[in-house]
């Protein structure tokens, strides 16, 4: 197996990008990734395109054939690959491995999705789909109704207060502020939170992440091409690479207060880097909700069971924190365009190992780690960037 | 010589439901909702109903013979009759001349400054003496959509010339793109929105280009308007509109009814203006932006005479209908909307 790199990332604004079709934003984000690798586009060889609902949201399906075309590589192979809301995770990982196995040298990892072309109800029974139909959204749960029951318990193991799971979308809030990528950048008060709606009873409005347009891109090809293609200093590699499926029913997880698909897929991810978890120097968790967020740091196992809400009230999750956490915003502020999420996570690992990241900069961060979520927790993948220099 | 206003008037059902009652019904948070109460006509009234009230009272502070109206525009969407005049039906009531000109306008909640536009254009031509000018609505809101929350009745009336005004229309202009955000088919009972579409692509892109092109014609600023009236779907709109285009709370508190009454469409920025006349002083400027769906603003610019101090109490003012109110409850409100069916 080869080594991979990261030789590109581009996204746009996740947004309701009223003006502009799924094509529109692939292109757009493409066209920056290029620009970031400083690569032409003739030069890739394969497409992986990560979306959920376009056959729900466009009545289009067949992206593959849609995107290369969009992107003007017509003839390059391209499928899309779906796992719900780690389907952009899931992406790269199919990424990774044609490079690394030597199938592909330069492909794009492209995760995308356009979700304001419907109504707020649409989506919904859009987003449900990631539930399963027979046993679970059959019967009317909403995928926020689901994390609510999760929520809800984690209060009872743990005695967890509310404002405490609440306070990490505070948290996320106020890195999201200096993301120019972010949907929602401006910081909130905890009291906002509180005093926002109820949408599934203990979740509330202001602890879920929004619905947005949103694509985002990597460019990966061999390790020792990248140092062919560009300077050193911009290089990231892929050190390791882990995902897990679970049932994809709530109620058949062993636990309603942990992921076992996260637990599974940290372990393998670190493993296949050959690192510990504490070389990891800041990571983005798939905070759907901030009880997601919060048990997402305690099953990657930087936490122990009922910590992690803890830890965000206690600034450990700070960017000069134990553990820099969701510099981006996470999903509450930067946004979560559902099937392009994964992506977008790791584009600001890419550009934080690259010290790239502005005002959220992590100082000397050497590896950093995304952790991206289908479903309630169905399928999770994790990845790992180490800094090549 | 200019146009304006010579006589305005105002009519608001007094049943209100309030929003949290809906809120109840269909399992939402209370405070999640867009207004506090909103005016809902009762089984005997319907929009020419409160057309007629708006008109005799534009008529009482007018002081006219309503047989000098030579024309009677009505800007609705829930007109009583898909096929037959409610202008007409309004003109009779009134008294209004039998050489008159008359019709029914359609362009979603701007429907009724539509008709303005065109009373004021037909007296200064010299095509009609005095105009009358009514937006009004009996909205739908399908049961537990977002509109439901808002949708509500009133109306005002306006009834134009070129002398003794009680205000001069400084001037006026129309924005308008072919933006699909809100709609009702032929034969469907309610309409349908586009969500969060309404928002930044079709009310806040169709105000803010009407009245910055109002102001840049007529070399006004914010400042330069004593109060602003801008379309008033819900609460947050007209605020966060007023905001952006630069004019405070208190240029647009007068006239901001939408977190009491609810969005009577038509009716909504009309019924906004006739509240502003009835605070306003002589010389103050008022900005009027309306919006419809599908989509275009209107935006006038008027000033206020001396006239306003003599004709503003020959008719009931908007506080008065918006203080007279009996609260339903949500099976009294689905009766009288027909929101019940009975097989």
């Amino acid at each position: 197996m080869r080594k991979v790199a990261v030789i590109g990332v581009g996204c746009i604004k996740v947004g309701e990008h009223w003006k502009k079709s799924l094509r529109d934003l692939c292109f757009e984000a493409f066209k920056n990734a290029l620009n970031d690798a400083g690569i032409e586009s003739q030069m890739i060889d394969g497409l992986y395109i990560g979306n959920m609902s376009s056959g729900y949201y466009q009545r289009q399906e067949h992206l593959g054939s849609l995107v290369a075309d969009s992107l003007g590589l017509i003839g390059v192979p391209a499928v899309k690959i779906e796992s719900a809301c780690s389907s952009a995770g899931f992406t790269f990982k199919e990424a990774v491995q044609a490079v690394a196995s030597g199938m592909h040298e330069i492909v794009a990892a492209i995760g995308v999705e356009k979700m304001t072309e419907v109504k707020t109800p649409d989506a919904t029974s859009a987003l449900v789909m990631a539930a399963d139909h027979d046993y679970e959204a059959e019967f009317g749960v909403t995928f926020v109704g689901l994390n609510a029951l999760i929520k809800r318990r984690y209060m009872h193991d743990y005695n967890v207060k509310d404002e405490d799971i609440a306070y990490f979308s505070v948290h996320c809030h106020k890195y999201g502020a200096n993301n120019p990528h972010a949907q929602y950048p401006f910081p909130i008060k905890l009291e906002t939170v509180m005093k926002s709606p109820i949408v599934a009873d203990p979740i509330r409005l202001f602890e879920c992440a929004g619905i947005g347009d949103g694509a985002a891109v990597a460019i990966l090809c061999p390790l020792e091409k990248a140092r062919e293609l560009i300077d050193e200093d911009r290089i990231v590699e892929v050190a390791g690479v882990g995902a897990a499926t679970d049932t994809i029913r709530l109620a058949d997880h062993d636990s309603l207060t942990s992921f076992k698909a996260t637990i599974l897929a940290t372990k393998r991810a670190v493993s296949s880097a050959k690192i510990t978890l504490k070389d990891i120097d800041l990571v983005e968790v798939h905070d759907a909700f901030s009880i997601t967020g919060i048990i997402s740091l305690e099953d990657m196992g930087f936490y122990k069971p009922g910590q992690a809400a803890k830890a965000a009230v206690e600034g450990e999750l700070e960017k000069d924190g134990k553990l820099p956490t969701n510099m981006s915003g996470g999903l509450k502020s930067r946004g979560h365009p559902v099937g392009a999420t994964g992506i977008y996570q790791i584009i600001e690992v890419v550009q934080q190992l690259r010290g790239e990241f502005g005002k959220n900069q992590v100082e000397d961060a050497q590896i950093g780690a995304a952790q991206n979520i289908g479903g309630v927790g169905g399928s999770v993948t994790v990845t790992i960037l180490r800094r090549f220099r | 010589m200019p146009s304006g206003i010579i006589g305005y008037g105002a009519y608001i059902p007094m049943y209100r439901i309030r929003a949290s009652e809906i809120a109840k019904m269909w399992g939402k948070s209370p405070e999640a909702v867009p207004i506090k109460e909103k005016a809902v006509a009762g089984p005997d009234e319907d929009v020419a109903t409160i057309a007629v009230e708006a008109s005799l009272n534009a008529l009482a502070r007018a002081g006219i013979d309503p047989s000098e109206i030579g024309a009677v525009h009505v800007g609705t969407e829930s007109k009583p009759y898909a096929v037959k005049s409610t202008g007409i039906t309004v003109a009779e009531a009134i008294g209004a001349s039998r050489m008159i000109t008359c019709a029914d306008y359609e362009l979603a909640c701007k429907a009724g400054t539509e008709a303005l536009q065109t009373c004021l254009s037909h007296v200064e031509s010299g095509f009609a003496k005095y105009g009358l000018a009514i937006g009004v609505d009996t909205a739908q809101g399908r049961p537990g959509d977002e509109l439901e929350y808002t949708a509500a009745s009133g109306g005002a009336a306006f009834i134009v010339g070129l002398d003794n005004l009680l205000a001069v229309c400084e001037g006026r202009c129309s924005w308008s793109s072919d933006t699909p955000d809100f709609w009702r088919r032929e034969g469907q009972k309610y309409p349908v929105h586009a969500g969060r579409f309404t928002g930044a692509p079709a009310y806040f892109k169709h105000i803010i280009n009407a009245a910055k092109a109002l102001m840049e014609k007529l070399n006004f600023k914010p400042e330069d308007f004593t109060y602003a009236v801008f379309h008033q779907p819900n609460t947050k709109f007209p605020i966060k509109v007023a905001q952006i285009l630069g004019f405070n709370m208190k240029q647009i508190e007068p006239g901001l009814l939408s977190p009491i009454i609810g969005n009577c469409y038509a009716g909504s920025s009309l019924l906004g203006l006739a509240a502003v006349l009835d605070v306003a002083k002589p010389d103050d400027r008022i900005l009027v932006v309306s919006y419809g769906s599908g989509s275009g603003s209107d935006a006038f610019s008027f000033k206020v005479t001396e006239l306003i101090e003599e004709k503003r109490d020959k008719a009931p003012l908007v506080k008065h209908y918006i203080e007279r109110k009996v609260y339903i409850d949500y099976a009294t409100y689905a009766k009288f909307r027909g929101k019940i069916n009975l097989g």
